[in-house]
């Protein structure tokens, strides 16, 4: 039951901190309140027994992605941001937001349909104290089928950064 | 979570999915809209995570830490592309960059 509690706060704060990004007019406050969304994410991950998500959610979201993110907005001094214009509606935000209200009604009978798919959907089994900590990630990744996509990620992440620097830089 | 189950879970995913596909299609900020990328991997790395424990199983988290790193690299590199477009055009309002438009 404190559980359910803390659930819905924390997924109404991320909900409502979401829709502050889209809605905020300056940039910044938009990534502040991007980071304040993946905190209680992250602390959704924490109730979900997920752990060292919630640890990477916070290490890497929070921190690395939009570090980089403020940087940039602050490197490039965005004052002045559009913003959604509720008293003059343009054209694209009509279509925008009747493109992702169509998306939400789907969606949302996609989940109606769930439990006649997954009929044992609502019932969750209470998890083994080792469920989501690093020991039971990694023994699942690097003794299961996950062994090639994470080097792939590596191999990723290096084409990423050499990418970045060859895109940014003035002349190498 | 035994006490909230998997609807839940998956509607603040599609509520936080549907507001950064509504950022996307009407923001006009290059920056906002990578923004709302990252709002809709992370709805789908709360859904992968709900699954997950539902399933009892450390698939759905190791996804999870995937899409991660996807948007790691994504970040890195998209926002070495906006940093460009800004030195070469003075602008990051999608609007003005039309030069591809047939």
């Amino acid at each position: 039951m404190f559980e359910a509690v803390l659930f819905y706060l924390f997924s109404l704060v991320a909900m409502v901190s979401g829709v502050g990004v889209v809605t905020m007019r300056n940039p910044i406050a938009s990534a502040l309140s991007l980071v304040v969304c993946f905190f209680f994410l992250a602390a959704d991950y924490v109730l979900m027994d997920a752990h060292f998500v919630a640890v990477i959610q916070i290490l890497v979201y929070a921190g690395a992605i939009m570090v980089l993110f403020v940087f940039v907005i602050m490197l490039l001094n965005l004052r002045d941001g559009d913003h959604l214009t509720f008293n003059d509606i343009g054209r694209r935000s009509v279509v925008g937001m009747g493109t992702a209200g169509l998306l939400a009604i789907g969606l949302f009978t996609a989940i109606g349909q769930l439990p006649v798919l997954v009929p044992a959907a609502i019932d969750l089994d209470p998890a083994g104290p080792a469920y989501g900590t690093i020991a039971y990630i990694g023994t699942a990744m690097f003794e299961g089928k996950f062994l090639l996509p994470f080097e792939t990620v590596s191999a990723l992440l290096t084409v990423a950064v050499v990418g970045a620097v060859v895109l940014a830089k003035k002349e190498i | 979570m035994e006490s909230v189950g998997l609807v839940p879970v998956l509607c603040v995913s599609v509520v936080l999915f549907v507001t950064g596909v509504a950022g996307v299609l009407t923001r006009k900020n290059a920056l906002i809209v990578f923004m709302s990328v990252e709002l809709m991997l992370n709805a789908v790395n709360l859904s992968f995570v709900a699954f997950a424990r539902q399933n009892g199983e450390a698939d759905g988290m190791i996804y999870a830490v995937f899409v991660m790193a996807v948007a790691a690299a994504e970040a890195a590199v998209g926002l070495a592309m906006v940093i460009l477009l800004f030195r070469n055009r003075v602008t990051v309002k999608l609007d003005d960059l039309d030069i591809m438009k047939g």
